[in-house]
């Protein structure tokens, strides 16, 4: 019987697929997501607007929140810790969290390292912009891997980019002759071993979801359609106006994701989304999506 | 043959590579009316509180519960299995109801405890099976009607049969071994 192997690890990701992730920060919302279809929590302090609203250094959560939410549902729980900071990571490992997201919306402990994922029983996320950082993400260990977008946003340009920057350098190297592999690793700054992979298969070797941004049922249905594998969706529920009915339509929009007049259906009625940040008005000083590499 | 995989949520294209792989016809299924003309339907892995809040809300529980009890072969892996099951240890589940065994979920402790073992499956041959569970469920107790298909070393079942309908705790969908898919082919729909 052997536990934490690679194929368990990447395995929960598998079963992940096709669903919506929800950030929750208390035991109530858990609930309310786990009723609403979500296929896994992210148990967290603050969601990511609020992170970006109060400013100063974020952090891996208190267990206690932590704990609350683990003995509240019974889909997976997921928790954060800040890139490198792989003492945060073993503490969660510690209190039996289901898969750590290594996350740019803490505030990064390592601007050189992130965490070494292998040597954890526990699967980890990562997040990436391109195909090059998702890549070194999986080299390090990671099971799943999420595009970041910009997460307390409720602003999806930058999910849609990352997206394409991905899944545009996976087409072009299915059609890069073998000889032109070497360049093409050395470019994105990836191992060649998984550049063949990846010229072979067609897909990344992980899962692979979409985060920061999402905000209503068209945004998970437009990043399932951009070849998501599934959402994370962080502010966009909790920080709408009718949490309950947003995040049902949102997991409806994800499974129905080529049938617009379901995705219609679900949208309607939902009341005023999260308010959103126009991307563009961030000082780059302040994007979360730079942090990491 | 053709043989529909529920895709609502979870590791459906596993299934689906795999009986394309056996020369299967194997057709997304996400509404009711794509139910009409398949030979049998696979229920995969993945959350089932997704799924059975999703075939709630499109209206695939009565139609795939009433094709069970007309003796429609069916296959639930790991989330499959719970929601093919009568009694569950989450009450406000709702489950299809038609197998008679009841079904604790999460049955191991959280995903650090999931694993993978070589299986004994007798109606397979005799190379054991090399099984996957993730945050796995287990049989807690069976109807007489219900024949335990395979168990762990310590005796706890982890694979069911009932006439037509047969469920495991694991996921067969995962790696390259397809004896299980191949022998619901032929023996339960063939």
């Amino acid at each position: 019987m052997e536990k934490g192997t690679w194929v368990v690890k990447s395995g929960l990701a598998q079963m992940l697929k096709g669903g919506v992730i929800m950030d929750v920060v208390t035991p109530e919302q858990a609930k309310i997501a786990e009723d609403a279809g979500a296929c896994a929590v992210m148990a967290l302090e603050r969601v990511p607007a609020d992170i970006r609203a109060e400013g100063g250094v974020a952090r891996m959560a208190d267990p206690t929140i932590i704990r609350a939410i683990m003995d509240t549902v019974s889909i997976p729980v997921m928790a954060k810790c800040r890139i490198g900071h792989f003492v945060e990571a073993q503490v969660l490992e510690s209190l039996g969290v289901d898969f750590i997201d290594e996350s740019e919306v803490l505030t990064p402990a390592d601007e050189s390292h992130h965490i070494w994922k292998d040597n954890f029983r526990v699967p980890f996320v990562c997040g990436c912009r391109d195909l090059g950082e998702a890549l070194r993400r999986i080299s390090e260990g990671a099971a799943m891997i999420r595009t970041k977008g910009e997460a307390g946003t409720g602003d999806i340009v930058e999910a849609v980019r990352h997206m394409r920057a991905v899944m545009g350098s996976i087409r072009k190297l299915v059609n890069t002759p073998e000889e032109e592999l070497v360049a093409e690793a050395k470019a994105l700054g990836a191992s060649l071993e998984l550049v063949r992979e990846i010229h072979q298969t067609g897909k990344l070797p992980v899962v692979n979801f979409a985060a920061g941004g999402i905000a209503t049922p068209s945004d998970a249905a437009l990043m399932m359609q951009l070849g998501a594998e599934g959402v994370f969706v962080g502010s966009g529920i909790f920080k709408s106006s009718d949490p309950e009915s947003r995040a049902r339509a949102i997991v409806k929009a994800t499974t129905h994701y080529n049938d617009p007049a379901i995705i219609a259906e679900a949208s309607q009625g939902l009341g005023a989304p999260m308010s959103g940040l126009d991307v563009k008005t961030i000082p780059v000083a302040e994007l979360l999506a730079t942090r990491g590499w | 043959m053709k043989v529909g995989v529920l895709a609502l949520q979870g590791a459906f294209i596993e299934h689906v590579g795999m009986l394309q792989q056996l020369g299967v016809e194997a057709p997304l299924i996400r509404l009711p009316e794509e139910l009409a003309g398949l030979d049998g339907l696979i229920i995969p892995g993945g959350e089932s509180t997704t799924m059975s809040r999703l075939m709630r809300d499109f209206g695939l529980m009565q139609p795939v519960r009433e094709l069970a009890c007309s003796g429609f072969p069916l296959l639930g892996t790991c989330a499959g299995m719970i929601l093919l099951c009568q009694e569950t240890n989450r009450a406000e589940l709702e489950t299809l109801g038609v197998m008679k065994v009841r079904v604790e979920r999460n049955a191991f402790g959280r995903q650090v405890d999931s694993f993978e073992c070589d299986l004994d499956i007798p109606p397979l041959g005799e190379e054991p099976f090399h099984a996957v569970f993730i945050r796995a469920p287990i049989v807690k107790s069976v109807h007489t009607s219900v024949e335990i298909i395979a168990r762990l070393p310590d005796k706890t079942a982890v694979a069911i049969r009932q006439g037509k309908m047969l469920a495991c705790a694991f996921h067969p969908e995962l790696g390259s071994d397809m004896r299980l898919h191949c022998w619901f082919l032929d023996n339960f729909i063939g």
